[in-house]
C-alpha cells in the first residue's frame, strides 16, 4: 500500500485525527464536568436565573447545544477538508486498479 | 399481578389498571393496524430480498435520511420512551439527566465509528475486528460478545413488554402475559426472517415517525395547557410532586448517597461510550451506499434523538404536573405508565373520547417502539452468528450465500424461541437494569476494540482477544454481583444476597479494563502486527476505497 505513506493520505489521515480527536475529548470532559456537577454541585446547579429555570436546566439544555453543534461543525469540516482528498486518493485508487 | 404492581396498595392498582383496560377494544384496534401494516411491509420487503447483501444489509440502498430515521427507531427503546419520562415524572431533573448521555454518545459514533465503519465492514462488527486479525479467534470473540449484548438488551425488552403490554390492555393472568411475550416474540421472528434488514428497517421507520409523531402532539397539548410556558410547567410539577424545588435539582434519585453518585457516573461513562459498541446500531451503517451517508444518518439520528429527549422533557414534567405521584406509581412503580397516563389526563381524563383516543395512540406507539427494538436486536445477533460465527469460523469461509442466508434466519428462529422463553420467565423479575448492562458490556468489550482496530497501528490480535474478552467477562461478572441481581427490594433476585460489588453499573471499573487488557496484551503479544493489512484498512476506512 504506498498510498497510504503517501503525503496526500498523510494529509487526509492529520485532518481527521487532528479534528476528531481533540473534539472527543472535549465533549466528554464538558459531559463529565455537567455530570460532577449534578453530582458534587447541587446548591450551585440549583441556582435560579429567572422564574423556576435553575443552573441545571440550563446545562443540561446546553449539552443539547452543544451536541448539535459539534455535528454541525464536524459535517462541516468533512465536507471541506476531508471529502475531497478522500475522493482524489479513491478515484485514482479506481483508476490505477 | 407483577411484581411492580403488587407494591402498590391494592384498591389503586385496580383503579389505574380499570382506567386504562376501559379502553382496551381501541387501543387492540391500533395495536392491530400496526401490525397489519407491518407485516405487509414485511411481505413486500421479503420478495425483494434475494442475496446476503439484502438480508444483512437491506441491499445497502437507503438514504443518509432513512436510515437517520430507521437509527432512531431502532435506538429509542421502550426503555427510554417510557421509562425517561416515567423517570422525569417521579424524580424530576434526574430523569433529565438520565437521558442526556444517550445523546451526547452519538457524538463518539459519528466523529470515529460510523464512516470508517462503513467503508471497511460488509455486514457484521465482527468484519471490522477481524479485518487485519487472524479471522478464527476474533470473529469468535466479535460474535460471543454481539450475542451477549444483544441477548441481555432483547430480554429486558421482552420481559418489559409483557408487564407493559399486559398493562395498556388490562391483561392480569399469567397466561396473558406470557401470550403477549409470546406474540411480540413471534412478530420479531416473522420480521426479521422474512423481511431481513430491509423489512426491519422499514418497520423501524414507520415506528420512529409513528413515536416522534405521539410525542409531539402529546408535548403541544402539554405546552397548550400550561401557555407555551415552560417556567410556569416545571413550576406546576415541583409543587405537585410534593418535592418542591429539589424537583427540579440533580439528586433525587442519583445523589442519595456517596454509592449512588459513583453509580451514576459510572451509568453516564456507559452510556457515552457504549452506544458506539452496540452491534444493532453497527449494523445499520451498512444499509446505506457510502461513508457520507452514514455521516448523513448519524445527523439525522442525533437531529431527531435529541428533539425527543427534549420532549421527554415536557412529557415527564408535564406528567409530574398533571398527575400525583400516587397515580403514576399506581400501575407501575417506576412510572413506566407515566407517558401513557399523561396523554389520558390531557385529552380530557378517563371518561372523555379525546382521552381514550389519546391513550390508545401513546400505547400503539409503546407497542410499535417495542416490536421495531426487538427486531434489531434479533437480526444483529442472528447476522453474527451466521456471518461471523456459522460462515467464517465453523464453515472456515466456504459457505456460499445462500447457506448463510439459510443459517442467519434459523439463527432468528432459534434466538426468538429462547427470548421467548426467557421474556416468559423474567416477566415478573425486574430486568430493567440489563438495558444498562448491554451499554456497559457494549462499551467495555466492543468499543476499545473498534477503535484500536481503526486507530492503532500496532494493535494485535492477543491485545483484540485480551480487550474482548476481558471487557465481557469483567462487565458480566461485576453486574452478576451487584445490587442489579441480588440483595435489594428492586434487584432481579430479592430474595437471596450474593453481591459484593456496590455499583448496579460496571462501567467504571469495565471500561477502563477493556483498554488497558486491549493495549497490555498488544505490547505483550509475541507476533507482530500486520502491517499491509493495517495499511489497507486505513486507507479503506478513510476513502472507501474497495468498500462493499
Amino acid at each position: 500500500m504506498e498510498v497510504q505513506k503517501g503525503a496526500e493520505f498523510g494529509e487526509l489521515r492529520r485532518s481527521h485525527r487532528s479534528f476528531a480527536f481533540p473534539l472527543t475529548i472535549a465533549f466528554t470532559a464538558w459531559y463529565l464536568l455537567y455530570v460532577l456537577l449534578s453530582n458534587y454541585a447541587g446548591g450551585f446547579m440549583g441556582t435560579k436565573l429567572f422564574g423556576n429555570i435553575n443552573v441545571a436546566l440550563v446545562f443540561g439544555v446546553l449539552q443539547f447545544v452543544t451536541t448539535f453543534a459539534i455535528a454541525w461543525l464536524y459535517s462541516r469540516h468533512a465536507a471541506k477538508k476531508l471529502d475531497p482528498k478522500a475522493e482524489a486518493i479513491k478515484s485514482r485508487m479506481e483508476a490505477g486498479a | 399481578m407483577s411484581q411492580h404492581v403488587s407494591l402498590a396498595g391494592p384498591s389503586e392498582v385496580l383503579a389505574a389498571s380499570s382506567e386504562v383496560s376501559e379502553h382496551q377494544p381501541l387501543i387492540l384496534v391500533l395495536f392491530g393496524l400496526f401490525v397489519l401494516a407491518t407485516l405487509f411491509i414485511t411481505v413486500w420487503a421479503g420478495r425483494q430480498t434475494k442475496d446476503a447483501a439484502d438480508f444483512y444489509a437491506g441491499g445497502r440502498q437507503f438514504t443518509g435520511f432513512q436510515n437517520g430515521l430507521a437509527i432512531s427507531g431502532d435506538y429509542m427503546s421502550a426503555a427510554s420512551f417510557l421509562g425517561i419520562a416515567g423517570a422525569i415524572s417521579l424524580f424530576g431533573y434526574d430523569g433529565f439527566l438520565y437521558s442526556i448521555g444517550f445523546l451526547v454518545a452519538w457524538l463518539v459514533a459519528l466523529l470515529l465509528v460510523a464512516e470508517p465503519l462503513r467503508n471497511s465492514g460488509r455486514f457484521t462488527m465482527g468484519d471490522v475486528l477481524a479485518y487485519r486479525m487472524r479471522q478464527r479467534p476474533v470473529r469468535t470473540a466479535a460474535g460471543a460478545s454481539t450475542i451477549v449484548v444483544s441477548i441481555f438488551y432483547l430480554l429486558a425488552q421482552m420481559a418489559g413488554a409483557g408487564v407493559l403490554v399486559a398493562l395498556l390492555l388490562g391483561i392480569t393472568t399469567d397466561a396473558g402475559k406470557i401470550g403477549v411475550v409470546a406474540l411480540v416474540g413471534v412478530l420479531m421472528i416473522v420480521y426479521v426472517t422474512i423481511g431481513g434488514m430491509k423489512g426491519t428497517t422499514w418497520v423501524q421507520m414507520v415506528k420512529a415517525v409513528l413515536l416522534i409523531g405521539g410525542t409531539v402532539l402529546i408535548t403541544f397539548l402539554i405546552l397548550l395547557k400550561f401557555g407555551f410556558n415552560i417556567s410556569d410547567l416545571l413550576g406546576a410539577a415541583a409543587e405537585n410532586s410534593g418535592q418542591g424545588a429539589a424537583f427540579l435539582e440533580p439528586g433525587l434519585k442519583y445523589g442519595a448517597t456517596a454509592t449512588s453518585k459513583l453509580d451514576f457516573i459510572s451509568l453516564g461513562i456507559a452510556l457515552v461510550l457504549g452506544t458506539a459498541g452496540l452491534p444493532h446500531i453497527l449494523i445499520r451503517f451498512y444499509t446505506v451506499p457510502t461513508a457520507k451517508a452514514a455521516r448523513k444518518s448519524v445527523n439525522w439520528a442525533i437531529g431527531i434523538i435529541g428533539a425527543f429527549y427534549l420532549m421527554t422533557i415536557v412529557l415527564g414534567f408535564g406528567a409530574a404536573a398533571l398527575l400525583s405521584p400516587d397515580e403514576i406509581t399506581a400501575s407501575n412503580k417506576a412510572g413506566n405508565t407515566a407517558a401513557p397516563l399523561a396523554a389520558l389526563e390531557i385529552g380530557g381524563g378517563g371518561e372523555s373520547a379525546g382521552g381514550a383516543i389519546l391513550l390508545a395512540v401513546i400505547s400503539a406507539v409503546a407497542f410499535a417502539t417495542i416490536l421495531a427494538v426487538v427486531a434489531g436486536l434479533t437480526l444483529a445477533s442472528s447476522s453474527s452468528f451466521a456471518h461471523d460465527i456459522y460462515a467464517n469460523v465453523i464453515r472456515r469461509g466456504q459457505a456460499t450465500e445462500k447457506e448463510e442466508v439459510r443459517a442467519a434466519r434459523w439463527a432468528t428462529v432459534f434466538i426468538g424461541i429462547v427470548s421467548i422463553a426467557l421474556g416468559a420467565l423474567a416477566r415478573d423479575l425486574n430486568v430493567a437494569g440489563l438495558v444498562a448492562l448491554a451499554f456497559a458490556v457494549a462499551a467495555s468489550a466492543n468499543l476499545p476494540t473498534i477503535l484500536y482496530s481503526l486507530f492503532w497501528k500496532r494493535f494485535t490480535t492477543q491485545g483484540a482477544l485480551w480487550s474482548i474478552y476481558g471487557g465481557l467477562t469483567s462487565s458480566v461478572l461485576l453486574v452478576l454481583f451487584s445490587p442489579v441481581v441480588s440483595g435489594k427490594p428492586t434487584s432481579m433476585f430479592p430474595d437471596v444476597d450474593f453481591h459484593w460489588f456496590p455499583l448496579a453499573n460496571p462501567g467504571i471499573i469495565s471500561i477502563p479494563l477493556g483498554f488497558l487488557l486491549g493495549w497490555l496484551g498488544t505490547v505483550l503479544s509475541k507476533e507482530e502486527p500486520d502491517q499491509g493489512k493495517y495499511a489497507e484498512l486505513e486507507v479503506r476506512s478513510l476513502t472507501g476505497t474497495g468498500a462493499h
